[in-house]
């Protein structure tokens, strides 16, 4: 009986893989459409931010950075935290993705202005979205600068405030950075979805479904037998958009390829399963593709975070952003590519991950049906 | 386990273990319940026989193959194949029988060896295993075995389909409207592949609307609107054609009917071939000779008038009329 599913399923395989490379419009829309976004999206978008989190460690605590805190905390842009001015705190908050930025204030900060007439300020800034980086030290400097125009005014000799900027991951703020990620998750969702999403509807529509109903095979083999040959187009697609990125835009893998790769894969069964569930519910081919694509483009552009940060959004929309697999593959493939983490780091967004993907593997082989309608 | 299954039926319900396919009110709705698409049809069909299911396009033929393969399940009633249960033990039934539905349901992208060898790997067999059986047809396609199953001939595709019903060597073979479509030449050769499947022990169930393919079964089932009007063996069912059939034939066929039509002891007339076929209220001999007094009377063209044997089609028609 073992032999007989491996005899079915190499059967299935094969006959999948044979139909797929058949069909060359679709195998070359599947390769090239992820190929031609990575070109695209090569021109960074702007956008503007609120409440992104910032830290602020305050080595002074005088009457002078209080005001300032209390400037930046009255803004609508930032969201204060105070510092613990513990050594590596700020790494740790950096690298967890809980700030966005951090400015330090060393000891003395305001005696040193009162009586120096100038002093130093620390700014950070986590790179990696270079957007947002820019953006958020652009607002804090101009706040800082309204600071010191207040305070001109009512002192004799003139005031100079020195922030001094530091941008973590990304020091040249290269723009590759921040899409690569985004678009290798929004693509590699997208491509997925609508690679199962006509898979099981083109066998109903075909009338072969009729046909495979009546015979020993198990459900569960034939959707396995589905998937197999996308999850290898899948990879090799992968692999072809990280190979240009590493080599035409300059992007690096900081962290384990081999992590990458196994995200990777949890990642493109999770899609391919919503695929599945796509085409197993739907009636014909366009119905498919109408549910896959159409439907899915939406939630998949704007709240996997790559555009637009998810952090922003009302609270509604932040919650349906957690359902969204795309978002956690994100963060996954920001935290190894860009700052070289481990999977100690990334095992919550990880576990959602694999948690998706069982769940919809077993709704899969629930609503597949044995008998017709 | 099959000779207990048959020793329980045989307690039962005295059932005799022959039957390979059975059939016991089978019921089939649709729109909730308003539209009967199959409606209490009972019949059994015997190891090794090779029954027809004959009726017109919406007769409820496919909703009764489908039922019977377990792709659907009936409102009301029971069948059983090879003493499975359709609905409980369906996956034993998928291991034995052959299917082939009405449309033609094969990979069009796939050449026809990746067709017949795909189907055979499906059922856990080779293609060779059961080659004996398919040997006499698929010989016919070999040819163009690298030919993609969509770019072949109509008869071809039957054939192809066929092959891949039989590559398992099933017990019973379902085969919904076979010959449909396809020309009179492959037609001939799909029933006589039939016949020799049937010499090999196939129990084979066959729906066709073409009533002339009747009398090659061994038994049919006329059916119409759900409902099964007649089981017999096809000469049985033409000799138990009630009343007499005549045929008439003249030089102006449309004039002809209609004046047939207007005679008020004609019950029935209709186009049949190059001819007409009528019934008459008076069955006792003298209604014909009347008829041509009629006739002769109201026209001026030559005609004639005969007694012919009825037909399946003229049983079926005699049936709906009843």
């Amino acid at each position: 009986m073992k032999s007989m599913a491996a005899k079915q399923l190499s059967a299935l395989v094969g006959k999948e893989f044979r139909q797929m490379l058949r069909d060359r419009k679709s195998l070359f829309m599947l390769v090239g459409v992820p190929v031609m976004q990575i070109v695209i999206f090569g021109f960074a978008l702007t956008n503007e931010i609120t409440h992104a989190k910032i830290l602020v460690e305050d080595y002074s605590r005088d009457p002078v950075t209080q005001r300032i805190v209390d400037k930046i905390q009255a803004s609508t842009y930032f969201d204060v935290e105070e510092g613990s001015l513990m050594p590596d705190a700020l790494n740790v908050a950096f690298r967890k993705g809980q700030i966005k930025l951090a400015v330090v204030f060393p000891v003395n900060f305001g005696s040193s202005l009162l009586h120096l007439h100038r002093a130093d300020v620390q700014i950070i800034a986590d790179a990696s979205d270079p957007n947002t980086a820019v953006t958020l030290t652009k607002y804090l400097s101009s706040i800082i600068a309204d600071y010191q125009m207040e305070l001109d005014r009512t002192s004799k000799a003139p005031l100079q405030i020195e922030p001094e900027v530091t941008m973590l991951y990304n020091p040249e703020l290269k723009g590759a950075p921040t899409f690569v990620p985004g678009v290798v998750a929004f693509v590699i969702f997208l491509i997925c979805i609508g690679m199962t999403s006509i898979s099981v509807v083109k066998e109903k529509e075909l009338g072969t479904m009729e046909v495979l109903l009546v015979s020993p095979l198990r459900p569960a083999l034939f959707l396995m037998a589905k998937g197999l040959p996308y999850l290898a187009v899948s990879l090799l697609n992968l692999i072809i958009v990280l190979l240009m990125s590493v080599f035409l835009l300059d992007m690096p893998i900081r962290g384990s390829i081999v992590l990458l790769l196994a995200e990777s894969v949890i990642f493109i069964v999770c899609a391919l399963a919503i695929g599945m569930v796509v085409s197993i519910t739907s009636k014909t081919q366009q119905d498919a593709f109408m549910n896959g694509q159409l439907n899915m483009m939406a939630p998949a552009y704007l709240l996997t975070g790559f555009l637009f940060p998810v952090e922003n959004m009302p609270l509604p929309l932040r919650l349906l952003a957690n359902l969204v697999p795309s978002r956690w593959y994100y963060i996954i493939v920001k935290d190894i590519m860009l700052k070289g983490m481990g999977l100690q780091s990334i095992w919550k967004e990880s576990l959602v991950l694999v948690g998706m993907t069982v769940v919809l593997l077993w709704v899969n082989t629930r609503i597949l049906k044995v008998r017709l309608q | 386990m099959m000779v207990s299954l048959n020793l329980e039926c045989m307690e039962r319900s005295g059932c005799k273990p022959m039957h390979q396919v059975t059939s016991e009110g089978i019921t089939k709705t649709y729109d909730k319940g308003k539209s009967f698409a199959v409606d209490k049809v009972t019949f059994e069909v015997d190891k090794g026989e090779l029954f027809g299911l004959i009726g017109p396009d919406g007769a409820g033929k496919t909703s009764l193959f489908r039922i019977l393969t377990t792709l659907l399940l009936p409102d009301e009633g029971k069948a059983a194949v090879n003493g499975y249960d359709v609905v409980t033990d369906y996956k034993k039934i998928r291991n034995v029988v052959g299917y082939m539905p009405g449309r033609f349901s094969l990979y069009p992208d796939l050449t026809v060896e990746e067709n017949l060898n795909f189907f055979a790997s499906v059922f856990g067999t080779t293609a060779q295993e059961n080659y004996h059986l398919i040997k006499d047809m698929y010989s016919q396609i070999e040819p163009f075995k690298k030919r993609k199953a969509g770019n072949l001939s109509g008869g071809m595709k039957q054939k192809l389909a066929l092959s891949c019903a039989l590559v398992h060597r099933p017990n019973t073979l379902f085969l919904d409207e076979p010959t449909t479509g396809i020309d009179a030449v492959s037609r001939a050769e799909l029933w006589e592949m039939l016949t020799k499947l049937k010499a090999e022990g196939i129990t084979i169930l066959v729906s066709t609307p073409y009533m002339d393919e009747a009398n090659l079964c061994d038994r049919i089932a006329l059916i119409q609107r759900g409902r099964i009007l007649s089981i017999d063996t096809p000469s049985s069912v033409t000799r138990k054609y009630k009343g007499k059939l005549y045929a008439a034939k003249s030089q102006s066929m449309y004039r002809l009917l209609e004046e047939i039509r207007k005679y008020d002891q004609t019950q029935d007339c209709y186009a049949f071939g190059d001819s007409l076929h009528f019934t008459l209220k008076d069955d006792s001999g003298n209604g014909i000779e009347s008829l041509s007094d009629f006739l002769t009377a109201s026209t001026h063209f030559s005609f004639d008038l005969r007694e012919i044997e009825p037909t399946i089609e003229d049983c079926f028609i005699g049936l709906l009329r009843e």
